[in-house]
């Protein structure tokens, strides 16, 4: 398992390369010109040709894509052509919020759909199941844009309960800080629910006819434990592939969310990048997503050591 | 000395004041997130929202646009125009504690002119020296005589920062600028907010009733005023027209609506790149005129503004001081529109919009399709994100251009640059040596009855080729809690914090 892991650690590397030359170059794909939208509404030429220059635009392409790396080899991750902050503290800022919300919409979405899922299949075609059912499918076809806004007119508009936005640090005010984050973390936590919840009933139905359950239930085990000691730990296998992956998503950003919550996040921080070309901080925030993508495929993988035995000895 | 009672009572009051008197807090939702908060390289509006709590200029403009003393209390032309005097206000400190003087003015205004970035050498060009006279006045030597150079300092590039922290801090001043404005820089979080407190020592501080202001960028404007509403924000600006029925309706909310300096407008490439050459709107005037003809600007204003606009057909408003009497705004004339194209021997003229793809600019090319429509134009509408947009329209790639300005108080600052040849921001192609000339002429005279002679030939001029077809000219709208009051509703749009106070 130890080389197995540092094996895939290794492999990290050249993926991050390749991915940061894809995205190197795919910025150069976008039309328009960064100098130009950096300069403004009155496109001063002389200010426009300063920015050119700053930004080694005359300079051709493998050339800026060494000059990057060059940086980034040195811990320096370039600066914001906008705000003149380093990319690096910039990430340093957002990252921690949208882990923070990352994570409450992982925990809200695990403890709604695998109850939900396993209860949906253990009692198929109950009330049970089709009420899961439709919660999953609503929290799929609700926008969270949408949801985002309704929940503010009646949480803090009507009622006042919590407030519609700013973003306060745990460690200044945790109570404050969970006020802010309970409703973006809500809106997305019911979106992924509703995925985990479809694969972990259908998953968890798919075990519970194997042969070793009933076997489990042949010995007189009480259904309690056959359902969770029994069935599903190996009903987790392709939910924990799923969780990482919408766990990466979430980490990447949840750009609308993040939008109408006014959380100071990735998405806000790529989202506005993107549209004002600032390819320093483009670069830089793709560059950390990938690695944060890759590692939780890799402890993914770990995990599936854990839950499932058997693949210890493969 | 034995402590009296008083004096245990005094203590024991002072003691209990912060628990009285809670620190007032003014918070302010903005549309966008501020760029450099440094007025030589700042390049956005909603940057200058920011600025006007926290650098004070040698001059401001007032509710109808009026030239009024801030860090110079009184200026004064040369006989020959070509230099002008200010006297400085005095006792006036910048936020580091540093004199503001003369000597403080000629650094800010070649650091503006000189620094590698700066996006104020263009705006200042014509002023060619400083001169420190004494202490408390200063000259501008200009290359030649320049009307709106007085409105040029109203803005950014009559902003003074500290002489010392500009130096100091080099090329890293805009992450902790220092002015001397009513507020200074605390903290700024990118995209969460900018924090100021109040300049104990500021010379106007009379005028200051709050103890910190905290800008919140929040791009959508209906969470906004869900912000608004749920009493996490004092104040918005920018408000959505379709909302603003309902703020005037809220009782807990007042609003405030100025018709902006700027303007909507619809820009033609006429001899930009070939693709002029290629449509019927680009190649012939009396086919933009019958364009112009088909549109009736007070139905794209209810539509795509619901309202919340005046109609115009110049770069000023027609209630500017400046705006040209002699070319009103055209009557919708569908008859006469295809009287023209026939006129031109055009039958169902086709050509390409482009539009940014905000929705208020989408709406107006929706309603001027339609409408250009019933005198037989065929628009196809291109949305492009602004970048890319930007880019085309400076390329000539494009036939007709959604585009808006946000305005200058001088109405030089709407123009000049669109209509001179060769100028930056002239999209169309436009270039005539008369109309240079008279663009030069409405520079150099300092009489207001002049510059508006020059303004209707300049006009005239234009209106015979239509380059440009101005639409509407926003109303800035702006909601806030009924508790503020002292609401200045200067036409730049921008929220002065002088006299603000909660009741």
């Amino acid at each position: 398992m130890f080389a197995f892991f540092i094996r895939r650690l290794v492999s990290l590397l050249p993926t991050l390369v390749f991915v940061s030359m894809l995205i190197f170059g795919l910025q150069q794909l976008l039309p328009g010109d960064p100098a130009q939208i950096l300069a403004g509404e009155d496109q001063s030429p002389e200010l426009i040709a300063h920015l050119r220059e700053k930004m080694h635009l005359d300079q051709p392409l493998p050339v800026r894509y060494f000059y990057w790396l060059e940086g980034v080899l040195h811990g320096d991750l370039g600066e914001s052509v906008r705000t003149q902050q380093p990319v690096l503290e910039l990430i340093l800022q957002k990252l921690p919020v949208t882990a923070e919300l990352a994570l409450l919409s992982m925990l809200i979405g695990l403890l709604i759909s695998i109850p939900a899922g396993i209860i949906s299949a253990v009692r198929p075609g109950t009330f049970w199941d089709y009420g899961a059912n439709a919660f999953a499918l609503s929290g799929l076809s609700v926008p969270h844009f949408w949801l985002g806004i309704l929940m503010i007119l009646l949480f803090s508009v009507e009622l006042g309960w919590l407030p519609a936005s700013g973003y306060v640090s745990p460690f200044e005010n945790l109570r404050e800080n969970l006020a802010a984050m309970v409703m973006p973390a809500f809106v997305l936590g019911t979106g992924i629910s509703a995925v985990l919840m479809r694969h972990t009933r259908s998953s968890m139905m798919q075990v519970l006819s194997a042969d070793y359950v009933r076997t489990a239930r042949a010995k007189g085990l009480s259904e309690r434990v056959v359902v969770l000691k029994h069935a599903l730990r190996n009903a987790l296998t392709p939910v924990i592939t799923l969780g990482a992956l919408e766990l990466g998503t979430l980490l990447s950003g949840a750009v609308l969310t993040e939008q109408v919550f006014t959380i100071p996040g990735f998405g806000k921080l790529i989202i506005d990048a993107v549209f004002n070309r600032d390819y320093a901080v483009v670069q830089g925030v793709v560059l950390v997503t990938a690695t944060v993508y890759i590692l939780l495929n890799l402890m993914a993988d770990i995990a599936y050591f854990v839950f499932n035995p058997r693949l210890r000895h493969a | 000395m034995k402590p009296g009672i008083g004096h245990v009572l005094s203590i024991a009051l002072l003691a209990l004041a912060p628990l009285f008197s809670s620190a007032q807090v003014l918070r302010v939702g903005l549309a966008e997130d501020p760029d450099l908060l440094d007025p030589t390289q700042a390049r956005t509006f909603v940057g200058r929202i920011v600025f006007s709590a926290l650098c004070d200029k040698l001059v401001d403009i007032d509710e109808k646009l009026n030239i009024v003393p801030q860090l110079a209390t009184s200026y004064e032309w040369s006989p020959d125009s070509k230099s002008i005097t200010f006297k400085l206000r005095d006792g006036v400190s910048f936020h580091d504690g540093e004199k503001f003087d003369a000597a403080a003015v000629k650094y800010n205004i070649e650091r503006h002119k000189n620094l590698k970035g700066s996006n104020r050498s263009g705006e200042l060009r014509p002023v060619i020296s400083v001169d420190v006279i004494d202490p408390l006045t200063v000259r501008m030597n200009l290359s030649a005589p320049f009307a709106p150079l007085l409105a040029t300092l109203a803005d950014r590039s009559g902003m003074m920062v500290s002489p010392k922290a500009a130096e100091s801090l080099g090329d890293k001043f805009s992450a902790t600028p220092v002015c001397s404005g009513p507020f200074k820089f605390v903290e700024r979080i990118a995209q969460d907010r900018i924090v100021f407190e109040k300049f104990p020592n500021y010379w106007n501080k009379e005028a200051i009733h709050f103890d910190r202001v905290i800008y919140t960028p929040i791009p959508d404007a209906t969470v906004r005023l869900a912000n608004l509403r749920a009493g996490q924000l004092d104040f918005i600006e920018r408000a959505a027209s379709n909302d603003f029925a309902s703020i005037k309706k809220d009782p807990k909310l007042k609003s405030s609506k100025i018709t902006e300096i700027g303007y909507q407008g619809i820009t033609i490439n006429i001899d930009k790149s070939d693709r002029a050459k290629q449509n019927p709107l680009g190649k012939d005037a009396k086919v933009r005129e019958a364009f112009e003809l088909s549109l009736d600007r007070q139905g794209i204003v209810q539509v795509a503004q619901d309202g919340q606009a005046s109609i115009g057909n110049q770069w000023v408003p027609p209630t500017n001081t400046y705006y040209a009497k002699n070319v009103p705004i055209p009557k919708r004339d569908v008859a006469r529109a295809k009287a023209l194209l026939k006129e031109a021997g055009v039958t169902n003229p086709s050509f390409t919009l482009m539009t940014p793809t905000t929705s208020d600019s989408q709406k107006v090319a929706q309603v001027v399709q339609a409408m250009a429509k019933e005198a037989g134009f065929d628009v196809k509408i291109q949305s492009t994100e602004f970048a890319t947009s930007l880019n085309m329209a400076d390329k000539g790639d494009f036939e007709a251009y959604v585009l808006n300005w946000s305005g200058r108080p001088d109405p030089d600052g709407n123009i000049y640059s669109f209509a001179g040849c060769k100028q930056p921001l002239n999209y169309t192609g436009y270039c005539k040596p008369e109309t240079d000339a008279l663009l030069n002429a409405s520079r150099s005279s300092l009489v207001p009855a002049e510059r508006i002679k020059t303004y209707e030939q300049i006009a005239a001029e234009l209106n015979k080729e239509r380059p440009i077809i101005y639409l509407f000219h926003r109303d800035w709208l702006w909601a806030y809690t009924n508790k503020l009051s002292g609401v200045k509703e200067i036409p730049d749009g921008l929220l002065r914090l002088s006299g603000l106070k909660f009741n």
